[in-house]
């Protein structure tokens, strides 16, 4: 489904990502593992289109995605979530939803402007953005804030906004950071049920066990190379892998 | 209906006035609300003033086609520095946009021959006014109120909370920001074509630095929360001077501490921090 | 002929780096667009005016006179306006807005004290004599000029570059949020840069009324869009862009002057401004902020 050839990128002098190649299937939860700093936020970086690589393509569905804009990648089906939350802290979490729908291709400016125009675009929106809150438990929450919302049900909702594009591709950065047990175990579940729906997930974490637990297929990236791809159990057991987190203080949940 | 006639005539330029100063206002307000520190109003409303003036003056062309030509004379110009300077943020487009309202004022000042240069453009002719700008005004609201609360509202505010986040989100951030850019410059071609018609006369001094800082106070006072802050903003700065007007020699050190006061009290516009005290009263 | 221009290019232009660098150091570290540094020039031009005439100083006493009060009020600057501003995160745009109440207040305050017509300084405190250098006559008042801003502007670099408080500076420009974290003093080096950026204006105005001989409320306008315009070209926020860009600026305007025609004096500048907004809007030393990714 995504496919990376040859990528690299280099900051100055500094070659952050070196000559990766990677495919990614269209089924099974993808997982990206690697020590702090080896790369793994500037793939997405590049993926979403927000840094353009040094060298090398990067393919979707066949397409190449290098060169384009942000928003068209996004309009392709490739939606991200951020390590540091990157919500409209003023706008309420339903407002947020609904911003992700605001491809205008849905509604047309022009009508926009006669008395009534809008009005049922903008109610089937709202309809469509209660339903993505629901999905991720957030219906109490609609008209507050999101600087309101506590910090995992932030989490939720930046999941509800990027699903509010209709993605086909979903780019988790970290999603369980800062979750408690209970909540990790939550968020498991609800990344399963969305790959189960046909979405394809490929996730960053550093929390070893919600990787292994959910991700059907797992790359390890330290300084900017592979050292190991394969499933959770290769992994785990993988000698590069046990040595490069050993060689850090960053060794996930224990 | 005699004491209208007398309150037209010794009141007309100040409805007038706050008629143009609500749709600068407007101007700036739109670019505000995307997140875009344009400055830049002040030379756009010079260009809609000279086009407009020069077309009714040499050619005698009608007041109305000559004002939308003013206003799409300011939107080119917007369009052809816009995609440049866009790129910049923050302060740094306020520099940018400043700066070049004051190119705009030197190159009208230096093109002698079309524009007559420091002496200015004299008689141009009246032809009034008031209905015009009423339809503005109105027409402008009118669409601002419907755009601010759909979904090309919500997208500006976005945008000006976290551009990358907002693009992520499939919108065309670049877009939306030339658009504001273009249609804010439009709106001031077309406030300062409507001004040159009910002066008489214009000249590069009246659109530079002090009206672009003019324009700015009005759409910081009048905030980025409502078209309506827009109108408070600009009747307010037009009424300032008149009801200063007894206190002589102090007008300007008032003007100014007002201005102070304001922008210490009420940062994100005064629109807002009335409508927060009302919220506070009401318990 | 060359030699007397080069000399009075010199002259000018350091004056307008000086009062560049004042407005690009607020810009760059405080992220405001200082619209009152005209102002702040003008009460330093003042300053040193009244110090002379009235309490009969000598010249550089009086320039540091002018240092004090123009460092006073841009500690008055920071500490009644930009802090609370700061500390209501107001937006963007707001502190310029105030800044411009500041220097209408300012203004009228000087008209309203000293009169609006043009003050002078008396006739025996300005240097007349003249130096004999490379053959040409060259004014010992152009001579101090130069000597002073090329000082100022050596220590003013050594303190950015190799200083201690420079590193801090250069770190809170790039981003206070992290430079706190670091444990810097954000509050007190912001203050700090209001009041460095007030004097290098206040002295750049006593300068300018030395080279021209004219001391007047309005004085601080003009000089403003000059250094909006030195820089943007030189480069928003870069200390070496507002130094080179100030020279350039001064240069341009003598050679004009001398060769083309006053009046085309202001056309150059902005010629320059406007071809430099085109093509590379954040200036030639300067660098339009990154996108955080």
């Amino acid at each position: 489904m995504l496919k990376l050839s040859s990528l690299s990128k280099d900051f100055g002098a500094l070659r952050v990502l070196d000559n990766l190649d990677l495919a990614i299937p269209t089924r099974g939860i993808f997982g990206l593992i690697g020590p702090n700093g080896a790369g793994k936020t500037t793939i997405f970086n590049l993926i979403t289109g927000l840094l353009p690589p040094s060298s090398g393509s990067i393919e979707f569905l066949g397409e190449r995605l290098n060169g384009l804009p942000p928003f068209m990648i996004t309009r392709r089906g490739i939606a991200r979530t951020f390590q540091n939350i990157r919500l409209f802290k003023d706008m309420t979490a339903e407002e947020n939803v609904l911003v992700a729908m605001g491809d205008l291709s849905k509604y047309h400016t022009l009508k926009a402007l006669l008395p009534g125009g809008y009005r049922d675009d903008e109610n089937s929106q709202r309809k469509s953005a209660r339903e993505l809150l629901s999905r991720v438990g957030l219906s109490a929450k609609a008209h507050q804030p999101a600087a309101f919302l506590s910090y995992g049900e932030q989490r939720r909702l930046e999941l509800a906004r990027a699903l509010a594009t209709r993605p086909k591709l979903l780019l988790l950065d970290e999603p369980a950071a800062g979750m408690n047990a209970a909540e990790k175990q939550q968020l498991m579940e609800e990344i399963e049920k969305l790959e189960a729906s046909g979405l394809s997930i490929v996730l960053i974490e550093h929390d070893m066990r919600f990787v292994m637990g959910i991700c059907a297929e797992i790359a390890v990236l330290n300084f900017g190379r592979w050292i190991a791809q394969g499933s959770p159990t290769e992994i785990r057991a993988h000698p590069k892998v046990i040595e490069a987190y050993l060689g850090n203080n960053d060794t996930g949940d224990t | 209906m005699e004491w209208l006639d007398s309150f037209w005539s010794t009141y007309s330029t100040l409805v007038l006035s706050t008629g143009t100063n609500v749709l600068l206002a407007l101007s700036i307000y739109i670019t505000l609300a995307c997140g875009l520190l344009s400055v830049a109003n002040a030379g756009f409303m010079a260009i809609g003033a000279y086009s407009a003036a020069l077309l009714t003056l040499h050619t005698g062309t009608p007041l109305t086609l000559a004002l939308i030509l003013g206003a799409i004379a300011a939107a080119m110009m917007a369009l052809l520095i816009g995609v440049p300077t866009l790129r910049l943020s923050g302060v740094y487009l306020a520099m940018a946009t400043l700066a070049f309202g004051e190119v705009v004022r030197i190159l009208i000042l230096n093109a002698e021959d079309l524009t007559g240069g420091a002496l200015g453009l004299n008689g141009i002719p009246q032809l009034g006014g008031l209905l015009e700008v009423m339809i503005s005004v109105t027409l402008a609201l009118y669409i601002f109120l419907r755009l601010a609360h759909s979904q090309v509202g919500r997208s500006m505010t976005a945008i000006s909370q976290d551009e990358i986040a907002t693009e992520l989100m499939g919108l065309n951030v670049r877009a939306y920001k030339l658009f504001c850019f273009v249609v804010g410059a439009a709106l001031a071609g077309l406030a300062g074509a409507l001004n040159a018609h009910f002066t008489f006369f214009i000249s590069p001094n009246e659109y530079g630095f002090e009206r672009a800082v003019e324009i700015l106070a009005m759409g910081v006072i009048g905030g980025v929360s409502s078209p309506w802050g827009a109108v408070l903003g600009g009747s307010l700065i037009t009424a300032l001077p008149e009801l200063l007007r007894g206190m002589g020699r102090y007008r300007p050190l008032i003007n100014g501490a007002i201005l102070i006061i304001i922008i210490l009290y009420s940062p994100k516009g005064l629109w807002d921090g009335l409508r927060s005290v009302l919220r506070r009263t009401r318990g | 002929m060359l030699a007397q221009q080069i000399i009075n290019g010199l002259s000018l232009g350091g004056v307008y780096a000086l009062f560049a660098l004042g407005f690009t150091l607020i810009f760059g570290v405080l992220s405001i667009i200082n619209l009152a540094h005209g102002a702040i020039f003008m009460i330093g031009a003042y300053a040193a005016l009244h110090a002379v005439l009235v309490f009969h100083f000598a010249l550089l006493p009086a320039i540091f006179v002018a240092i004090v009060i123009t460092g006073v009020a841009g500690w008055i600057l920071d500490k009644f306006i930009f802090a609370p501003l700061r500390a209501r995160r107001a937006p963007h745009l707001a502190p310029m807005i105030a800044t411009i109440g500041v220097a209408i207040c300012l203004t009228s305050l000087a008209e309203g004290y000293f009169g609006s017509e043009n003050l002078r300084f008396p006739p025996d405190i300005l240097p007349s004599s003249t130096l004999s250098l490379a053959g040409v006559q060259v004014n010992w008042l152009d001579l101090k000029i130069i000597l002073l801003v090329l000082l100022l502007m050596g220590f003013m670099l050594w303190v950015i570059r190799d200083s201690r408080t420079g590193r801090a500076l250069r770190s809170v420009a790039e981003s206070p949020k992290a430079a706190a974290l670091l444990g810097a003093n954000v509050e007190g080096l912001f203050l700090a840069t209001s009041v460095i950026a007030s004097i290098l204006g206040g002295v750049a105005g006593v300068l300018i009324a030395l080279y021209t001989n004219a001391v007047f409320p309005n004085m601080g306008q003009p000089m403003l869009h000059k250094g909006i315009a030195v820089v943007i070209i030189g480069g928003m926020g870069d200390v070496r862009g507002a130094l080179i860009g100030g020279f350039f600026l001064g240069f341009a305007e003598v050679l004009t002057i001398a060769y083309i025609g006053s009046s085309m004096r202001d056309a150059v500048a902005f010629g320059l401004l406007f071809s430099v907004l085109l093509v590379r809007p954040a200036g030639l030393f300067g660098h339009a902020p990154q996108r955080r990714v």
